[in-house]
């Protein structure tokens, strides 16, 4: 890989709050770098790996990704480990431990919130761990902040010995804004000092770092009080004082040009002192956070009068068009008139991609809708709960899919076995926190038929490697697991272990159907890689010859986007039954030539292009 | 303190994030102050795609408020109507006449519009549409539909249409130079296209 163009210090870039935070922490001396893939996080680790000097890597999942940080900081260098929101409920295990040893080196976690939820199973505050963590929360606004508070957050993590988290959210991670950048300074070298009384968390020791960390909690809220992170943005209308952190501020400021804003940088233990020396000079203060009252809270009882979600929307983005409505009555203000309302239109829902290995799995669950219970997992192949297929029962959390479906199998009777038991999972989802769930699965011989569909790559957050498709964070060779080796070490018979390339439909619904038939666990792992990676290979496109076709729409109701209905006709059997026909059109500019409608045509009316089509107008 | 709020909409695939990319540097080289932020859930898989970029002496929020977009450039017909209400009253809607009906479209769930552009027009915006795939193609190369469009909004911007011009040429001139003619002459195409159908 060659070296990336880093940019000197003083230059004026359009950085991402993700690649601001990268930059951030190449200039603190960052040693080690980890995380897991995650939206809207995954760009951060991505983008620290093109810097030089340092060790980045994704890991398994983000409890191993905080451990390989943990090991990092305990030997004195700096280190990173970023996520999304879910991802430290993941790491939560190891992270509430190292906050009572605290750290040597500066060990500073990201996490990215999904508010508004662009890509995720839930919307959760992560604010909320610094209170659980006794450990400082910084909130940056931008892509400048989110450089400069990464900087500080490694100063203060050294200063206090405590991990720190930054919690950015998605309209921080992924906003592109000017930022100017400086200098690196090279990080600590690695000497990890033995300190059993530290870093051996048995009860004995861990109750002596007890008192440390209640002793740490009022020097931070010393610090808050002293801080520059905590900044009051002043304003000429005393009406209104707003207190808030992170991208809101930008909101208020944008819509009430004249308000006092006190702008908490360094979010948590909040600067109480100074935010209740800001209510005495404001007639009403108005707190505005994303997305749980948790500054609201505390400053209600520390004897502040304050509002906030008795007028604001308790979950979602704070942005404009929602703030503007729900302050500006108590300011006696005039709504501006409604804005037009929008065009109805069809929706366009994100569905997956032409010859997707997924589609066959889909499409094959979709035709045994009534004979299966579908448990679901994390990744492209959520989609698979949306049209045409509509196949997916569950979707928890990563992994989920495994124990979800052992656990339908259990809490059923003999006599209500009348449905199979399937779990669809990925293969950077089954490395993740699958494993275990099927190790469960054989341990307890669950009547459970495991689809693991292994696309060699992380698809849904843009291709990253793993462990299982032979590639490093940059590319280079890598040891690869075996997947049918490693399900026979998890304890499932080699006779109920299937490697099944999915563009051969009859096989893989062949294979499916005998496995859901017999009882006990069973793995059909699929072998097609992601149609978005090197290793997917493109083949000359097909197109329907509309004389051989008969119009019965098998092909359609694979679900790939490449094949759409050219048009319907109602025929009349034989028989006198009337029957709905459906002829189909591909569009030669997106097949690729994958072949697995050809397995469903009967009358042979899929056939290959023979020159190279230049049709539809898609770049 | 005038702000400049651009709207640049499509489906995921088609280029939108890249092409507002392209918008935000030649707006960062003028020297103004850039924020860029897109609404694009899950983008790369066929959904809707919106991207929004706000360039002036000091922007605060990246999003731009309700309705007050000075300038649509759609990549997709129908995707054009459906943030349409997002510009202001006088403002300008740059349309690729282009339809692309998703699955729930041919599959006879949902309808896709018949004239999207005359319901554009209907609102009272400024409309100028046209089939940018159309002018690719006469260029010899689809995969100039991108720079068509960024030539089409050219005449729409508070700067020069040299500058972004230049970054569009400028991501090929040293490694493919042929690239770079090509991209100079669909910039051209598109901005006469868009003057023509006004």
């Amino acid at each position: 890989m060659t070296a990336p163009m880093i940019a000197p210090a003083d230059t004026r870039l359009l950085l991402s709050g993700n690649e601001a935070i990268a930059r951030g922490a190449w200039e603190a001396g960052v040693k080690v770098a980890t995380s897991y893939p995650g939206t809207p996080a995954t760009e951060i680790l991505e983008s620290i790996g093109a810097y030089p000097d340092l060790h980045a890597q994704f890991s398994v999942n983000e409890k191993v990704a905080m451990e390989v940080a943990i090991g990092a900081a305990m030997s004195g260098v700096r280190a990173l480990c970023s996520m999304k929101h879910v991802g430290m409920n993941v790491a939560a295990d190891a992270f509430m431990t190292f906050t009572l040893t605290g750290t040597k080196g500066g060990l500073v976690i990201i996490v990215a919130d999904d508010v508004g939820l662009s890509s995720s199973q839930n919307e959760q505050d992560s604010r909320y761990w610094g209170r659980f963590g006794h450990m400082p929360i910084l909130e940056p606004a931008d892509s400048q902040e989110a450089y400069e508070m990464t900087k500080a957050a490694f100063d203060i993590s050294e200063r206090f010995q405590t991990p720190v988290i930054l919690r950015a959210t998605t309209r921080v991670c992924h906003v592109k804004a000017v930022a100017t950048v400086g200098a690196r300074t090279a990080g600590a070298k690695a000497n990890f000092i033995p300190e059993p009384q530290r870093w051996v968390m048995v009860p004995g020791n861990a109750k002596n770092r007890l008192p440390l960390m209640a002793e740490r909690d009022v020097a931070f809220a010393a610090f808050a009080e002293d801080t520059d992170l905590n900044v009051l943005d002043d304003g000429t209308d005393r009406r209104i004082g707003f207190v808030t952190s992170g991208p809101v501020a930008l909101t208020l400021r944008e819509v009430f040009p004249n308000a006092p804003i006190f702008k908490l940088g360094f979010s948590y233990p909040l600067p109480i002192e100074r935010l209740r020396a800001f209510a005495a000079t404001v007639d009403a203060v108005v707190v505005a956070e994303e997305t749980e009252p948790l500054i609201e809270n505390e400053m209600k009882a520390a004897g502040i009068t304050v509002s906030g979600k008795d007028i604001l929307p308790r979950f979602g983005e704070l942005l404009p068009h929602i703030v503007g409505p729900a302050v500006r009555p108590l300011l006696g203000l005039d709504e501006p008139p409604p804005q037009a309302a929008p065009a109805k239109l069809f929706p366009r829902p994100p569905t997956l991609c032409p010859a997707c290995p997924h589609l066959a799995v889909y499409h094959t669950l979709a035709r045994l809708r009534k004979k299966v219970l579908i448990a679901g997992d994390i990744g492209c192949y959520t989609l698979g709960a949306g049209h045409p297929w509509g196949a997916l029962d569950s979707c928890i959390s990563m992994g989920a899919s495994m124990g979800v479906a052992l656990g339908m199998d259990k809490a059923r009777e003999p006599e209500d076995r009348d449905k199979a038991i399937v779990a669809v999972i990925g293969d950077s989802t089954f490395l993740h926190m699958g494993m275990q769930g099927l190790l469960d699965i054989t341990y307890t011989q669950g009547n459970v038929t495991v689809l693991l569909m292994d696309n060699s790559t992380t698809g849904m957050t843009g291709g990253q490697n793993h462990p299982a498709n032979g590639q490093d964070l940059h590319g280079n060779p890598a040891p690869k697991v075996d997947f049918a080796k490693l399900v026979t070490a998890l304890g499932v018979a080699e006779d109920r272990i299937h490697v099944v390339d999915p563009y051969q439909l009859p096989v893989f619904d062949r294979t499916l159907r005998q496995e859901i038939a017999t009882p006990g666990p069973s793995v059909i792992i699929t072998n097609r890689p992601c149609t978005l990676i090197d290793a997917f290979t493109r083949h000359q496109p097909y197109h329907t010859d509309e004389d051989a076709c008969t119009g019965c729409g098998k092909c359609i109701d694979i679900g790939c986007p490449a094949i759409s209905v050219a048009r319907r006709e109602t025929a009349t059997r034989k028989n006198g039954r009337e029957v709905e026909l459906t002829f189909a059109h591909i569009d030669t500019a997106i097949c690729t030539g994958c072949g697995m409608c050809v397995n469903v045509c009967a009358s042979e009316a899929i056939v290959r292009d023979e020159i190279p089509a230049k049709e539809d107008c898609r770049s | 303190m005038t702000i400049t709020n651009i709207l640049v909409a499509g489906t995921g695939g088609q280029g939108v994030m890249t092409a507002t990319e392209i918008l935000s540097l030649a707006a960062l080289a003028m020297g103004f102050d850039v924020k860029k932020t897109e609404v694009a859930g899950m983008a790369q898989r066929g959904g809707v795609v919106t991207s929004h970029l706000r360039f002036g002496e000091k922007v605060l929020s990246p999003v731009i408020p309700a309705g007050e977009a000075d300038v649509l450039l759609a990549f997709e017909a129908a995707e054009a109507l459906r943030c349409c209400h997002e510009v202001r009253a006088n403002g300008v809607i740059l349309v690729n006449t282009l339809r692309l009906a998703p699955p729930v479209v041919s599959s006879g769930l949902f309808t896709y519009p018949d004239d999207p552009v005359a319901a554009l027009r209907a609102t009272g915006r400024q409309v100028y549409a046209f089939d940018a795939g159309e002018i690719a193609r006469d260029l010899g190369e689809i995969k100039l539909i991108n720079t068509v469009m960024l030539g089409a909004i050219s005449d729409h911007l508070p700067f020069p249409q040299d500058e972004l011009k230049e970054r569009i040429v400028a991501r090929f001139r040293d490694r493919k130079p042929a690239l770079a003619e090509a991209n100079a002459r669909a910039f051209d195409a598109g901005r006469a296209k868009a003057r023509a159908t006004a």
